[in-house]
C-alpha cells in the first residue's frame, strides 16, 4: 500500500501545486497571497486529522488494551507535530501581508492551534520519559484524550469568537465559499497530503511495532532475513 | 518571470511553499532515520545474544 499512497499522493500534490500557483485566478481581495491556502489548509487539516487519529487510537488502546492502537498513536505524533508547525508557520507568513502581523496572542484560532503543538510535544516527551512501554502507552493516551477537547475548539474557534482568522472556506453551511477554479487544486492538495500522511503513518507504525516486539521471534527472523 | 513574482507577494508565497517541501522531506528523513536506528538496535541485540549462547 505504501508506494501506492506515496506515488498517488505526490502526483496529486504536484497537480495541486502547479494549478494552484499558476492557473487558479488571483483572489479579488488578497491577490496572489491567497495561494498560500494551497499549503496552509492541507497542513492545518492534517494537523487536526493526525490528532483525531491519535485520540481514537489512544481510546481504543485504553479500552481494549490493543497494543497496535498505541503504536498507531505513537507513529502519528511526530507527523502531526510537523504539520501543526507547518500550519502555524504558513499561517504566520500569510498573516503578515494580510493582517499586518506575524502573530496575534489573543486570537483563538492561532492560540488553540499552538496549544495543539504543545500537546504533541507533551505526548512525545511523556512517552520518551517512561521506559516501560505499557505505562508509557497508558499515560500518553490519557494526555492525548484530555487534549482532544482542543480539536473542536480549533475548528469552531473562528465561528464562536471574533478572530483575525478568516471563516471556514470548505466545511460551512451552504457549501464551499470558493470558485471551482480555485477549489479543485485545493481538494487535490488536501487529498495528496492525506495520502502522503497515510504512507508515512504506515511506515512509522511498522517501525513502532518492530521496536515493541523487538524481543519476539518473528522480529528476530525478519531482521536476520533482511540483514543476511 | 511575472508568473513567478506573484504580484507583490512573491516572498510570502514562495517561502510558504518551500517550507512545506522542507517539512515533507524532513518527515520522510526522520521516519527513515528512526527505522534504521530500530533495525540496527535489533541487529546488535541479536548479535550479542547469539555470541552469548
Amino acid at each position: 500500500m505504501m508506494p501506492w499512497f506515496t506515488v498517488s499522493g505526490l502526483l496529486l500534490i504536484s497537480y495541486g501545486a502547479v494549478v494552484g500557483l499558476f492557473y487558479a485566478p488571483p483572489d479579488y481581495q488578497q491577490g496572489d497571497a491567497f495561494r498560500i491556502i494551497y499549503v496552509h489548509v492541507p497542513a492545518a487539516y492534517l494537523s487536526m486529522m493526525a490528532y483525531s487519529i491519535m485520540a481514537v487510537s489512544a481510546g481504543i488502546g485504553l479500552i481494549w488494551r490493543m497494543k497496535l492502537a498505541h503504536a498507531v498513536a505513537a507513529g502519528a505524533a511526530p507527523i502531526g507535530a510537523w504539520f501543526t508547525f507547518l500550519a502555524l508557520a504558513t499561517g504566520s507568513i500569510w498573516g503578515r501581508p494580510m493582517w499586518g502581523t506575524w502573530w496575534e496572542w489573543g486570537d483563538p484560532r492561532l492560540t488553540s492551534e499552538l496549544i495543539m503543538l504543545f500537546l504533541y510535544f507533551g505526548y512525545m516527551s511523556l512517552r520518551a520519559s517512561i521506559d516501560e512501554t505499557s505505562k508509557a502507552d497508558k499515560a500518553s493516551a490519557v494526555l492525548i484524550l484530555v487534549g482532544a477537547v482542543n480539536v473542536p475548539i480549533i475548528h469552531f474557534s473562528v465561528e464562536w469568537w471574533s478572530s483575525l482568522h478568516q471563516g471556514p472556506t470548505l466545511i460551512r453551511k451552504g457549501g464551499p465559499a470558493i470558485d471551482t477554479a480555485m477549489l479543485y487544486p485545493l481538494l487535490a492538495m488536501i487529498l495528496g497530503f492525506t495520502l502522503f500522511f497515510a504512507a508515512l503513518l504506515l511506515a512509522r507504525v511498522r517501525t513502532e511495532v518492530l521496536h515493541r516486539e523487538r524481543r519476539s521471534r518473528w522480529v528476530r527472523n525478519l531482521v536476520l532475513g533482511e540483514s543476511a | 518571470m511575472e508568473l513567478l513574482a506573484m504580484g507583490k507577494y512573491g516572498a510570502y508565497v514562495w517561502s510558504s511553499f518551500s517550507l512545506t517541501a522542507i517539512v515533507m522531506i524532513a518527515c520522510v528523513v526522520q521516519a527513515r532515520a528512526r527505522q534504521n536506528r530500530i533495525y540496527r538496535d535489533i541487529a546488535i541485540r541479536l548479535k550479542s545474544t547469539d555470541s552469548a549462547q
